[in-house]
């Protein structure tokens, strides 16, 4: 009936009731109202399986979601303000707390894009350091993402496989750096110090461990019903989603396109580099599962070509306006500069002394300008927007971060699937807080 | 006071929308850079009572030099294909810049989004990724708040910025959230941190801080925040008050 | 404060004390309050290597009101501390702070417009663990300090009134509790 004095009418937005006052079951003849009732569910900032302080306003209806929209900013520190009080150098320690679980990542993006500001060109053996290192933190990473994402699903001995093959990587990456997170070894101008004696064997044994603990994770989940279960088509998204929304990463390569910055636009030397991109079409979180392990195994490989490549050589470049200028070292009374070094500055030369203090005080002077830096992070995409004023301190540094970006994908993957399913979707994009708020 | 390159400030009549260099000094200020930094002097002393000379420092002010043709490499195949896609280009191109092998285009704010849709869509162009927008404030210059499009073509593995700017007056921009829906967070981010206002944009709304915070935390006006922290027998002021290197 | 305060004072109090006291830090389950970089330090406490199980803790319990140990692991921005001390409010006493990492004990490296400078302005803290991040044995070690001063709390008011007549020597607490 269209006539609007009636007691209900169908409408787009539904049916409409026309209350004039009367008993409610008279009013409702019919139709239960109660069917359509929506819960605004909120998954807050501190929950178990939301991979960090990420909010999520969920609208169900039962079990399904009718809307999905993601909260953030609980994690935001003002890392990129604080760089700006601080000279180049000293950025790297508080850009490398941005994504924590990959921080050397942050770390070389940044010193990269300051690099081509300079305008200088690093030494072999630094780039190979380089390369290394992150492709160990890519695997750390990963390992991360499976433990957490399984203990969110609820496959706990996931998470404690997984803490385990991370804690085989933070000990190669505790030898070579002197830190388990958070390192702030890739400086400007090349690393920190030279890689330690002991670091090639320890490395190979590391490989070996790690590809027996991929062997353990195929045998453990891969054929496992449940698991499958709850990935496959679950949190679907396609490539034309993906790149309407400028997601990178594993799940745009999850949906078919083979989009990997270190193939595509490469730095760091990586077109010399032997490895495949793993990428899967069905799109769905089981597809991302499946090209994470991948490259953790092309990972692998790749640093299996840094060892047999390393060959000795300088660790920083070789301008001394630039390199940071000391050589830690442990010694009998702890770790300081060592000694040859203070022997240097102190009775050698007196430049020398004057290049350690200024570069340590004021730090060095990047040529005014900007650049944008992209580089292949575990999660996607990691740029980072330099502007120099000509000081001894940034103007600007802005990261693109993989997370941030990609969590804009949440509500495209939840919406019409189960509540379950939400925390599926979500542990597949990997986000990680600090990165998205930095 | 002007530096020796002798930077006229700008008149009111005439304001590009996308140049960085144009500066109004403060009247008897030292600041004459577009990145707000003092051309004379280091540690911020340059007045009788300075005996290390560092007061006597005079820095160049700074601004990107326009390129000339060829550009090099891919970037005059951009610029003719946008040029041969965009009928306003004269328009709305102010500057063409190419730095540390990558181009720069400054484009008025008025067209920054059909000069996206056309980036992105025009087949010798087609630079389908945002990869990142970012804002900066170049607060010695008229129009301080910069946006940074960084686009990236997959098809043709090539990189752009496009760059446009908004004075503190007008902090209005087009929104580019019906080209590139993946700058919906990333406008956000940008209006939070500096106030920019996206027109257009579905839910310009605080992302990074509270909903009702005062302020936007990343202009060069907002101090770091920080308080003194105390140690035995001193206090060290918070990194934005510190005595500075510059 | 209930039952301990009808029981006559002296050895048999005392040993009560010690009894419940034992009981509590014996499973002192902490509450999932995992922010930055020091949760993935405290999740590996939890996991194989640093196994935390054999304290009794490996249950990272997220419903604060089965929680008793609040591990603030991480940087507290200005819009989580609201959060931070709704979680701490629905905390069901005896409930322990432990401060991990050196954001979360007094702002840490980022002194700005964005981080809480210490979550002591916010919610009461018990043990602060410098360190950035604090290793997992730096963890055990506040965990297991945290033991110790557990052990030692008085059980009521009454009783907590007897022990402060008696001389407590002022050292600090990391070499009270230190053994």
């Amino acid at each position: 009936m269209n006539d609007i004095y009636s007691p209900s009418r169908e409408t787009t937005e539904g049916r409409v009731y026309t209350v004039t006052g009367g008993d409610w079951d008279t009013t409702f003849g019919g139709g239960d109202p109660i069917d359509e009732e929506r819960i605004v569910l909120n998954m807050g900032p501190q929950h178990p399986s939301t991979h960090g302080v990420l909010r999520l306003v969920i609208e169900l209806e039962g079990e399904t979601v009718t809307d999905c929209r993601p909260v953030i900013g609980y994690l935001h520190t003002g890392i990129e303000k604080n760089t700006e009080f601080r000279t180049w150098t000293q950025a790297v320690t508080f850009l490398t707390r941005a994504d924590y679980v990959a921080p050397l990542f942050n770390e070389a993006a940044y010193c990269l894009g300051v690099e081509r500001l300079l305008g200088v060109e690093l030494p072999e053996r630094a780039q190979l350091i380089r390369v290394m290192l992150m492709e160990i933190n890519r695997v750390a990473s990963h390992w991360v993402w499976l433990a957490t994402g399984g203990l969110e699903i609820g496959a706990l001995t996931a998470m404690t496989n997984g803490f385990r093959a991370r804690e085989r990587c933070l000990d190669v990456l505790e030898l070579i750096t002197g830190l388990r997170m958070n390192h702030a070894f890739i400086r400007p101008g090349g690393v920190a110090q030279d890689l330690p004696d002991g670091t090639e064997a320890k490395v190979r044994d590391w490989l070996v461990e790690t590809r027996k603990e991929l062997v353990g994770v195929e045998k453990l989940l891969r054929g496992q019903p449940i698991w499958v279960n709850r990935l496959k088509d679950v949190g679907w998204l396609g490539v034309e989603g993906c790149l309407a929304l400028g997601v990178t990463g594993p799940l745009l390569r999850a949906a078919g396109l083979p989009w990997d910055l270190r193939k595509t636009i490469p730095y760091l030397g990586y077109e010399t580099f032997d490895f495949e991109v793993p990428t899967d079409d069905r799109g769905d979180c089981w597809a991302r599962f499946v090209v994470r392990v991948a490259e953790m195994h092309e990972s692998l490989k790749i640093v299996e070509q840094v060892l047999d490549r390393l060959a000795p050589g300088p660790t920083m470049i070789d301008d001394p306006k630039i390199a940071w200028p000391a050589k830690l070292s442990l010694g009998p009374d702890g770790l300081g500069n060592s000694l040859e070094h203070v022997q240097k500055i102190m009775a050698g030369s007196m430049e020398a002394l004057i290049h350690h203090f200024k570069l340590v005080t004021e730090g060095f002077r990047v040529p005014p300008g900007q650049v944008h830096q992209a580089v292949e992070a575990p999660r996607g995409e990691l740029g980072c927007h330099i502007v120099s004023d000509g000081g001894t301190r940034p103007f600007r540094i802005h990261l693109r971060e993989p997370s941030f970006i990609n969590l804009q994908a949440t509500s495209a993957l939840a919406i019409g699937g189960l509540i379950a399913d939400v925390i599926a979707s979500v542990a597949s994009i990997d986000p990680v807080m600090g990165g998205c708020d930095r | 006071m002007t530096g020796p390159a002798g930077e006229t400030p700008a008149s009111a009549t005439e304001q590009p929308a996308a140049d960085i260099e144009r500066v109004t000094p403060v009247a008897g200020s030292t600041v004459d850079s577009p990145f707000g930094v003092e051309g004379r002097g280091m540690f911020g002393v340059s007045d009788s009572g300075d005996t290390t000379g560092f007061g006597g420092l005079i820095r160049e002010p700074w601004s990107a030099p326009a390129a000339t043709r060829p550009f090099g490499g891919y970037f005059d195949e951009i610029v003719d294909a946008l040029a041969a896609a965009y009928p306003e280009f004269d328009a709305a191109v102010t500057k063409i810049v190419v730095d540390r092998d990558e181009l720069t285009l400054y484009v008025t704010k008025e067209h920054i989004r059909s000069v996206a849709r056309t980036m992105r869509d025009d087949p010798a162009l087609r630079f389908e990724l945002l990869a990142n927008l970012s804002g900066v404030d170049y607060i010695g210059s008229v129009n301080r708040f910069h946006v940074v499009y960084n686009l990236t073509s997959m098809t043709y593995r090539r990189q752009v910025r496009l760059e446009t700017s908004a004075s503190l007056d007008d902090p209005h921009v087009p929104s580019v959230t019906g080209v590139y829906p993946g700058a919906d967070w990333q406008e956000r981010e940008t209006y939070d941190m500096f106030g920019v206002i996206f027109d257009g944009h579905p839910a310009l709304t605080r992302i990074l801080m509270p909903d009702d915070w005062d302020g936007y935390p990343q202009r060069k006006d907002y101090p770091l925040g920080g308080i003194p922290v105390q140690y035995k027998g001193a206090t060290i002021p918070p990194p934005d008050e510190r005595r500075a290197y510059r | 404060m209930g039952l301990e305060e009808k029981l006559p004072d002296g050895v048999l109090l005392a040993s009560v004390e010690k009894l419940v006291n034992w009981t509590r830090k014996s499973s002192l389950w902490p509450a999932t309050f995992g922010l930055a970089c020091c949760a993935i330090e405290m999740m590996t406490f939890g996991a194989p290597r640093y196994d935390s199980a054999r304290f009794g803790m490996e249950v990272f319990r997220p419903s604060p009101r089965q929680a008793d140990l609040m591990i603030v692991a991480g940087r507290v921005s200005q819009k989580m501390a609201p959060v931070l001390r709704q979680i701490y409010d629905q905390m069901a006493e005896p409930r322990w702070v432990l401060a991990m990492g050196v954001c979360a004990s007094s702002g840490g490296m980022f002194n700005n417009y964005a981080i809480v400078q210490g979550v002591d302005h916010v919610v009461p803290v018990d043990m602060y663990l410098p360190g950035c991040p604090p290793r997992p044995e730096m963890l055990i070690d506040a965990v297991l300090k945290l033991h110790h001063k557990i052990m030692n709390e008085p059980l009521g008011p009454k009783r907590a009134k007897r022990l402060a007549d008696q001389k407590v020597e002022l050292v600090p607490s990391s070499q009270r509790f230190a053994r």
